[in-house]
This record gives C-alpha cells, sequence and structure tokens, in this order.
C-alpha cells in the first residue's frame, strides 16, 4: 500500500530510465501519460495507454520498482519510482 | 497485515464509494465491529474520487468527516480475490489476509460501459468517467481539446468537470435523440436539486455544443488518437482533438455477489426491501443493484448498515424516500437506452477483447460467451471480461454472468494461501 501523504510540490519519477517530473500526489499511469509513453504493447503489437481510469481494465499495466503487472492508475507516484512500460 | 493473518469483524463492507462509505458508518452506529475494505488508495469510489487538489464535494466532505469520525476500520488498497463459507480473501499490493464476518455489505459499484468501434483502443481515447479519474490523478488537460461522447448524465458532469480544468470541450456527444432527453427533464422537475445540479453542469460547459443523436464511429490517429469521427444526426464529420473521452454509462460490478452464489435479476443483484440479498448473511448497496445515482446508492447503503445490525425498523424509515430515487433511476434508464446502431460500429478485424486481440470477426462466429471464450480467448485476459463481456452483452444478448475466484488477478502466492485453506492446510 502506497500512500500519497503530501500533495504539494513536484517530484521526479523515471519511465523507462528517463525523469519525468510530476506533481506529487499524482498516479502512475498519469506520469505515463506524460512521458507521453504507452502504458503497453499488446498480444498484437498495439501501443495501448489507460482506458478506465479506476482499475478495471488493466490497461495501463505496468512494471514498477521491478513488480510487474501492477496497475497504474491504482498506485501514487512518489520520489524516486522506477516505472518501466514492458509489458 | 502479514501473509495469512485472519481477522474478523461483525459487518464487512467491500467498496469505499457513497454506498459502501453510507453502509459502514450506519452499521458503526450500532456500536459494531465494522471493516471497509477498498481497491483505491483512500475511500470515495469513483463519484468522490479525491483530487490530487483535495477538493471535496458539499456531500463528499459530510461523509467523509462522518467515516473519520467513527469506529469503521478502512482497509484502503486492497482487492477481494475470493469469498467463501463467511470467509474473504483480501489481498494487497504486498500480503494477503482472511478476514472472517457475520454480515457483509457489497457496495462494489459499477463500472463504464465501452463498447468497440474502429479506433477505441488508440491512446487517448478513454472513458469519461476515466478521463476525469485521471484529471483527479494529477493529469493535466489545460488546453486540450477534448470530445466527450457516449451517454447518460456523466457526460455533461465530465465536460464540466474539464473545462473547470482548462480543457477544451468541443463537443459532447449524446447517442441518445432530443425527445427522449425532453422526456427526462420533465422527471427531473421533480427533484430540485437534481436539476440546478443539471443546470449549473450545463452552463459550465456553456463553450460546449452540446449535440444529441450523435456518437463516434472511428477514432484516427498514428502512435495516438488525432481525430475523431462522429454521426451527427446522421452526418459524419470529422473533429480533430487530443482526448475521447467515451463511455456508454455503467456497468454494475456484480462479480463478488455471483461469487457468493447472490441471485442476479437481469444484470443486477436481487434484494428484497432490506438490501439483503438471496444469500442471507449478504446484503448489496448501489449501483450492483441498479444504476440510479450517488443518492440513491447513499440511501440503500444505510438501509443495508441498519438492516444488517438488526435495525429493521430505522432502515424501513427510509424506504419511501429510496422508492423516490428509484423513479429517478427509472426515468434515466428509459432515457439513456442504447441505439441499435452502436451495435454496427464495430467492423470485422476491430479488436473486442482488448486483453487477447481478439476481433469482431472471430468472437461473432461464435453463438455463447463461454463458446468464444473457449475457441478464442476472448474475456480470458487480465480484465476477466470486465470490458469486452460488457460490450459482447450488449452486441450479441450473450449472457455473460460467470464468476469464478479470484475475482481479480492475483499473486501466485495468494492462490497458494486459498487452495491451501479449501484442502485443508495439506500443503
Amino acid at each position: 500500500m502506497r500512500s500519497d501523504a503530501a500533495t504539494t510540490g513536484v517530484i521526479t519519477v523515471r519511465v523507462n530510465q528517463r525523469p519525468v517530473r510530476i506533481v506529487n500526489g499524482a498516479s502512475v499511469a498519469v506520469a505515463v501519460l506524460a512521458a507521453q509513453s504507452a502504458c503497453r504493447i499488446s498480444v498484437t503489437g498495439e501501443n495501448r495507454a489507460p482506458l478506465c481510469g479506476m482499475g478495471t481494465c488493466f490497461e495501463c499495466r505496468v512494471t514498477i520498482d521491478g513488480k510487474a503487472h501492477q496497475r497504474g492508475c491504482q498506485i501514487t507516484c512518489i520520489e524516486g519510482m522506477e516505472i518501466r512500460c514492458d509489458e | 497485515m502479514s501473509n495469512g493473518s485472519a481477522t474478523s469483524a461483525d459487518v464487512a463492507v467491500i467498496g469505499g464509494g457513497p454506498a459502501g462509505i453510507a453502509g459502514a458508518v450506519t452499521a458503526a452506529e450500532s456500536e459494531r465491529d465494522v471493516v471497509l475494505i477498498d481497491d483505491n488508495a483512500k475511500p470515495g469510489g469513483q463519484i468522490w474520487r479525491r483530487s490530487i487538489e483535495n477538493q471535496n464535494s458539499q456531500h463528499a466532505a459530510f461523509w467523509f468527516e462522518r467515516l473519520a469520525k467513527s469506529r469503521v476500520r478502512v482497509v484502503s488498497g486492497s482487492r477481494v480475490i475470493h469469498a467463501e463459507r463467511g470467509e474473504l480473501q483480501v489481498e494487497t499490493d504486498d500480503s494477503i489476509s482472511r478476514l472472517r464476518f457475520e454480515k457483509l455489505i457489497l457496495a462494489t459499484g459499477a463500472r463504464e460501459l465501452f463498447l468497440p468501434f474502429p479506433g477505441w483502443t488508440l491512446p487517448n481515447v478513454v472513458g469519461s468517467g476515466g478521463l476525469q479519474a485521471l484529471v483527479k490523478s494529477g493529469l493535466d488537460v489545460a488546453k486540450k481539446r477534448v470530445v466527450v461522447a457516449g451517454t447518460g448524465p456523466l457526460l455533461l458532469a465530465v465536460a464540466a468537470y474539464l473545462c473547470a480544468h482548462g480543457a477544451e470541450v468541443v463537443c459532447i456527444c449524446e447517442q441518445a435523440p432530443m425527445s427522449t432527453l425532453t422526456n427526462f427533464a420533465g422527471t427531473m422537475l421533480r427533484f430540485p436539486a437534481k436539476i440546478s445540479e443539471a443546470v449549473k453542469l450545463r452552463l459550465a460547459s456553456r463553450k460546449t455544443s452540446y449535440l444529441t443523436n450523435a456518437w463516434p464511429v472511428a477514432a484516427i490517429g498514428g502512435e495516438r488518437l488525432e481525430s475523431v469521427r462522429i454521426s451527427d444526426n446522421g452526418r459524419l464529420r470529422e473533429i480533430p482533438c487530443d482526448y475521447l473521452a467515451c463511455g456508454f454509462h455503467l456497468v454494475p460490478n456484480t462479480e463478488l455477489a455471483q461469487l457468493l452464489g447472490c441471485q442476479l435479476s437481469d444484470e443486477f443483484v436481487a434484494t428484497d426491501d432490506y438490501q439483503q440479498t438471496s444469500m442471507g448473511k449478504v446484503y448489496c448497496a448501489g449501483e450492483p443493484t441498479g444504476i440510479g445515482g450517488m443518492e440513491l446508492s447513499i440511501l440503500e447503503g444505510r438501509i443495508a448498515g441498519h438492516a444488517a445490525t438488526n435495525k429493521k425498523d430505522e432502515a424501513s424509515r427510509l424506504f419511501t424516500e429510496r422508492a423516490r430515487y428509484r423513479k429517478l433511476a427509472l426515468a434515466m434508464e428509459k432515457t439513456f437506452r442504447l441505439r441499435h446502431e452502436l451495435k454496427e460500429l464495430a467492423s470485422e478485424d476491430t479488436l473486442v477483447c482488448r486483453c487477447e486481440d481478439v476481433t469482431l470477426g472471430r468472437v461473432r462466429k461464435h453463438t455463447s460467451w463461454k463458446a468464444a471464450k473457449l475457441h478464442t480467448r476472448c474475456g480470458m485476459g487480465p480484465c476477466q471480461g470486465r470490458v469486452c463481456g460488457a460490450a459482447a452483452r450488449f452486441l450479441f444478448g450473450w449472457n455473460v454472468a460467470a464468476s469464478r475466484p479470484p475475482v481479480f488477478p492475483a499473486r501466485c502466492s495468494s492462490l497458494a494461501e486459498v487452495s491451501s485453506q479449501v484442502h485443508g492446510g495439506s500443503q
């Protein structure tokens, strides 16, 4: 479980090894959108990005700090988080 | 919570939206030990989803405060993956635990209905509530051109919200015809609070054209969305935009209710006057019992909270008000009924199942949801058919009700835990 204690200021996370500055409290899905990256590549090779925004469609799943299959829309970014869009 | 730990509660509530919060707070007033389990980082559900600016509506603030002052134990960031014999299996990011309950209130809410059309899998084609949730989670839409499309009162609310956050909402495409909307406005007059809300929403998005008899027929773009082709009163035109926020109203989340053996009526969970399901210990409140909006959800949650703590008199005092809001729900259902043209949007090679990339052409060779799943893997991916199952129900009239554990994709270690309990811990 992650918390989003303070919701002011800007933090930096890494999306596919590139630093992305994002408002504190933003979700991982938002960080990936801000990085203009797809969240995942579908089984036939399409780029996919968030659809439902509420944890049911699984389109925004990414690898967070080495843990695969995490729903980006349900997890809040924390400083220094490593997000990989490699699924 | 450590792995495999077990706790208990008099009343467990699943889902932290209006119905769940109202149910939990009400049950806790009877000095019962109440646990509220919610998938999100904070309670609020979708309609009261916390924005990062931490602005809450008056309604939401009232209930958040009551929840904070109550003795309800809130367990956020947690998913119920299995439920049977008076026990829930609850998974978090790094643990699995068991929760025994005496009474259970299901307040699992609803999700948006997404319908396939060419290009709907492109990045930046999102749900209407979906885009709002993303903005609440920090997405910057200032100066972005957005087309809001689909059906239902949510479209207006979303458009107003996006405008307030600096987006340029190009137009709202409502698939319902003007004639039914006018009838609906008549019904709304009996709900003064509701109508002023609708007017306010309309005003907030006054620069936006509100089209009726209009729907998206294709999303166009390369790497991501570039424009949307809409059918506007039978005329096709293309609108350049950065986002298409598109949802065709709501689908009840009934997976857990089905797993528990609760009877459904049509696609909704069947309940009696006291919100009690066919499984005596299990109550259900809010959108899973019928799409009715926030006020009705709160009322149903309060009734369930009273009934689950043996306060039937208190529960029955709310019946009249609930009946009033159910009338509005009924009017809403009639007004925003989906037109048959929406069944013809997808072409043979349009994907229906986004998880397994199964096309319409492959799915419609089959005569049932089960057959389509077995032969094409449609509905067999991580979303477990939450998106394409609901679409298939609309497109083909299939019965897509089916639920088995785990209700959400779960870690192998969690499944091992479930399995060891089912088989008497022999592992």
